[in-house]
């Protein structure tokens, strides 16, 4: 008896050791990533630099597929192994991709006529058509595609795309048309400066109709069953939970002599101090953004740390239900009384800069290379004059305390963000107690539809290149408003920008919009801009960071020394 | 012995259908939406994809719906990852989480029974203390200490094992040391009491009279008692190592079920929440009928059914 179930040990622990060995088999790339492999062992007979690159991204790729992307980690990818119309260069402008120059407008800036490339190629050797074009942006909003940012990005530019999508026109009568297999027409709602930038957003790229159809619902769920026209192709993806992918350079890319790049193995890490661990053994090139101060602060002046300054603000809103915040000078003396200096010196110390108004710097420029930012610093904060006005404030409401919520997300920086703006106000503002409510991003989301708050501490990314992305959120019932803010003024400067063909003019009326939304209302409290920080070894030379879709381009990446 | 189990097994179906049903319902109070840009859509757009996922049906519509799904084993597609099947999601998550939790348990609670063995067999001496000591520094500090230590030292510093990743057997050392470390304490901790309980015993005082040699008394005799407590507090941690741990899975960036399930529910993503919550809870449930049948072998006066059955 005794014996048997000795023997019943031994086998269990031999068939647990067999399970343990076989659970390994997942990652074929293993070999890739070996840590300190780069001796001179078997790779002395290498004649150049290898030109291999070991990236860490923040989080898993949830589509590949251009028509259903929404979020950053896909729109990257995609940009780097697809490419639409026009791409972004270094310096944030569009230059021809798939396009061979640039657009033909009409002389109401209406339609715009495209010439491609005839040299633009699938990697399954077709030839990239405007019937790609045309396919994708039908399919991006066919609801039964149930495309999420397709529609969010065509309505209200492109024509008809609205009927299109609730279905009250043919998909053939949207404003996109192939004339013939190498020139796409593209009728806009109304003249939009920004063309080219927008183009080069993923959801305007093209899909290859045959490709697309053949694998039907299999299409973009793993390496297997995606197709590609950029610079690389993916050879390593196992679908939307994998955590380890691979970019190899696509030999039959148009431009394929000027990528020099072999490959670039991505691996998925969520701990910032695992991923600079991981930098300094020498395990990855590349880590993803570093948000921790503490490590921030660690590399500062070395070069190996890169600082993007990234086009998204931060700031306060002010719901106006709140009777209280209805008052302009309880508004202004809350924007007035937080030291946003202190805030992004002491608080965040990670290169964040102040936010002067609700348009960022470093994000759009005019004709002639001015940037927006230029035009005006509002809401500059200064205590004493928000002292001055809290009591006037309290006077005309009648009151001697006021208790305000400050609904914020629940992740380390903002709560850290948010116990100091609790501080400056408490301090500053007599009478006023803040009670601070950190939730995860969606539950604050859901509060925020609700306009179920008093002060939320809020943020925009932009979508496309033109400080309209900023402004439109603020028009009475506009569907970021949510805090009750209503200005005529204010809406018709939007519409009229909005019509503007002119981009110069069309700032004079940004600006003029700016002051009423800020000087004028004190609508809300713009806090910071922020600051990327990420870990790239100096042998890296040549990576582009982008401010709108793609984060990064590979493109121009070159490996040079060890 | 085979009815005892029958019965349990009709048990375990019904607290099964009791948790799926309840996570179901409380699931749907989270606020918000699955889609992950849902502050870029327009009403319009939300109710249109609210349509195609059912979300816009009565909550028991989409409750029995979802029920028989579940029965034809479908448990539904991810709306965070692009429509893929949570059965995908589960099968790549739950080996790396595995495969960790039993490589920490195994060697968790061998090298754990045996320092509290020892430190039993040699009380109040300095390899007594020691362990105890080692025992209560496991039990006190959370395991992302060890994890971030071990990744500090041992691997950036002096090279001798991968800082993260998931690419093989050496990938696993660090994190089945910190993840250990937590059943080696417990394991050492409860098998040095229930030793010393079982040494002083009058069975054993007979055992010695009788002439067995100590080696005989340790194993045979007071062993095979003491483990019962021990098998019945880390049954149940077998499971949470199992089904993942989130930090560790996080520091070591291993693409573990732990991770899935939390990022799950950050995102309101519904399948994938009912999905890990059926595998987590059948876990439990499996394993505390394993726990039972176990005690039986371990100690056959200990017997099912009311203790009537021999």
């Amino acid at each position: 008896m005794k014996n048997s179930k000795f023997s019943l040990l031994v086998v269990l622990t031999l068939v647990l050791s067999l399970f343990l060995t076989a659970c390994y088999g997942g990652n074929k790339e293993g070999a890739t990533t070996k840590p300190n492999d780069g001796g001179n062992g078997e790779k002395a007979e290498t004649p150049a630099v290898p030109q291999e690159l070991k990236v860490f991204e923040s989080a898993e790729l949830p589509s590949m597929d251009s028509v259903m992307a929404e979020d950053a980690a896909s729109f990257e990818i995609i940009n780097n192994v697809n490419e639409g119309l026009y791409r972004l260069d270094k310096d944030q402008k569009a230059i021809p991709a798939v396009a061979s120059e640039d657009p033909a407008e009409s002389e109401d800036k209406l339609t715009y006529t495209i010439k491609l490339k005839d040299n633009a190629k699938w990697t399954n050797g077709e030839p990239v058509t405007a019937n790609d074009f045309v396919f994708a942006w039908q399919r991006a909003l066919d609801p039964k595609t149930a495309s999420p940012y397709g529609p969010y990005m065509m309505i209200g530019k492109i024509a008809n795309a609205d009927k299109v999508y609730d279905q009250s026109a043919k998909p053939e009568e949207l404003g996109v048309k192939a004339i013939d297999d190498h020139t796409l027409e593209v009728k806009l709602v109304k003249p939009i400066t920004y063309f080219k930038e927008l183009m080069a957003f993923p959801s305007f790229y093209p899909q290859n109709k045959k490709f697309v159809e053949e694998k039907g619902a299999k299409f973009g769920t793993n390496a297997e069953n995606l197709v590609f026209n950029g610079p690389f192709k993916m050879t390593d993806w196992g679908g939307p939970q994998a955590t380890s992918w691979k970019l190899e350079k696509n030999a039959d890319y148009w431009d394929a002599a000027n990528v020099k790049l072999e490959n670039i193995q991505f691996n998925v890490s969520k701990d910032p101090q695992a991923s600079v661990n991981a930098f300094e053994s020498g395990q990855v090139d590349k880590t993803p953004k570093l948000a921790t101060a503490a490590i921030i602060s660690q590399y500062e002046g070395d070069d190996q740390m890169q600082r993007f300054l990234e086009p998204s603000v931060w700031w306060i809103k002010m719901n106006q239900k709140n009777p209280a915040l209805k008052n302009q000078n309880i508004r202004r003396a809350i924007a007035l009384a937080v030291d946003r200096k202190a805030l992004v010196d002491d608080v965040l110390q990670n290169g964040s800069i102040v936010a002067d108004g609700i348009v960022p710097k470093e994000f759009a420029a005019d004709d002639s290379g001015k940037d927006f930012r230029e035009t005006g610093k509002y809401l500059e904060t200064n205590k004493e004059e928000a002292k001055k006005l809290w009591a006037q404030g309290l006077k005309e409401l009648g009151q001697s305390k006021l208790s305000l919520g400050y609904l914020s997300q629940d992740t380390e920086t903002a709560k850290l963000e948010a116990s100091f703006v609790k501080e400056q106000l408490e301090t500053t503002l007599e009478g006023l107690a803040v009670e601070v409510k950190s939730v995860p991003f969606k539950i604050k989301l859901d509060l925020e539809d609700k306009m179920d708050y008093d002060l939320l501490n809020g943020g925009w990314g932009p979508d496309y290149q033109n400080p309209m992305t900023y402004m439109d959120l603020w028009i009475t019932d506009g569907a970021q408003n949510k805090m009750g803010y209503s200005n005529p003024k204010f809406d018709d400067l939007i519409k009229q920008a909005d019509k503007e063909t002119d981009l110069n003019k069309q700032f004079e009326i940004f600006t003029q919009a700016e002051k009423v939304l800020l000087e004028e209302d004190v609508a809300l409290s713009p806090l910071y801009q922020r600051s990327v920080n990420v870990l790239i070894k100096a042998k890296v030379k040549g990576l582009v960071h982008h401010n709108i879709g793609g984060e990064y381009s590979y493109q121009w990446v070159t490996i040079e020394g060890e | 012995m085979t009815k005892y189990i029958l019965q349990r097994i009709v048990y375990m179906i019904i607290t099964l259908f009791i948790v799926i049903s309840a996570t179901f319902f409380l699931m749907k109070l989270i606020p918000g939406s699955p889609f992950n840009s849902a502050e870029k859509l327009s009403e319009e757009q939300l109710h249109i994809m609210n349509e195609k996922y059912g979300l816009n049906d009565p909550v028991p519509v989409q409750y029995a719906r979802y029920m028989g799904g579940m029965l034809k084993g479908d448990l539904g597609t991810s709306f965070q990852f692009n429509n893929t099947p949570v059965t995908t999601i589960i099968s790549a998550g739950i080996g790396p989480s595995a495969t960790l939790g039993l490589q920490a348990m195994f060697f968790g609670t061998i090298i754990g029974i045996f320092l509290g063995v020892i430190a039993a067999l040699k009380q109040n001496t300095w390899i007594d203390y020691g362990s105890t000591f080692f025992a209560v520094v496991g039990k006190s500090i959370p395991s992302f200490v060890f994890a971030a230590l071990l990744q500090y030292y041992i691997a950036r510093e002096l090279g001798w094992f991968p800082v993260m990743l998931w690419n093989g057997p050496e990938y696993s050392v660090l994190p089945t040391i910190a993840l250990a470390m937590f059943p080696i304490s417990i394991a050492a901790r409860f098998m040095r009491t229930e030793m010393i309980d079982v040494l002083n015993s009058d069975y054993i005082t007979l055992a010695k009279a009788k002439g067995a040699s100590s080696f005989q008394i340790s194993v045979k005799h007071a062993l095979r008692n003491a483990l019962i407590p021990v098998v019945t507090v880390l049954a149940p941690l077998a499971v949470g190592l199992m089904t993942g741990s989130l930090v560790i899975e996080k520091i070591f960036g291993i693409p573990g079920i732990g991770e899935a399930f939390v990022r799950s529910i950050m995102m309101n993503d519904y399948s994938v929440i009912m999905g890990t919550s059926i595998l987590f809870a059948t876990l439990f449930v499996v394993v505390i009928l394993l726990v039972d049948i176990l005690y039986g072998l371990i100690d056959p006066r200990i017997r099912v059914s009311g203790g009537s059955s021999k």
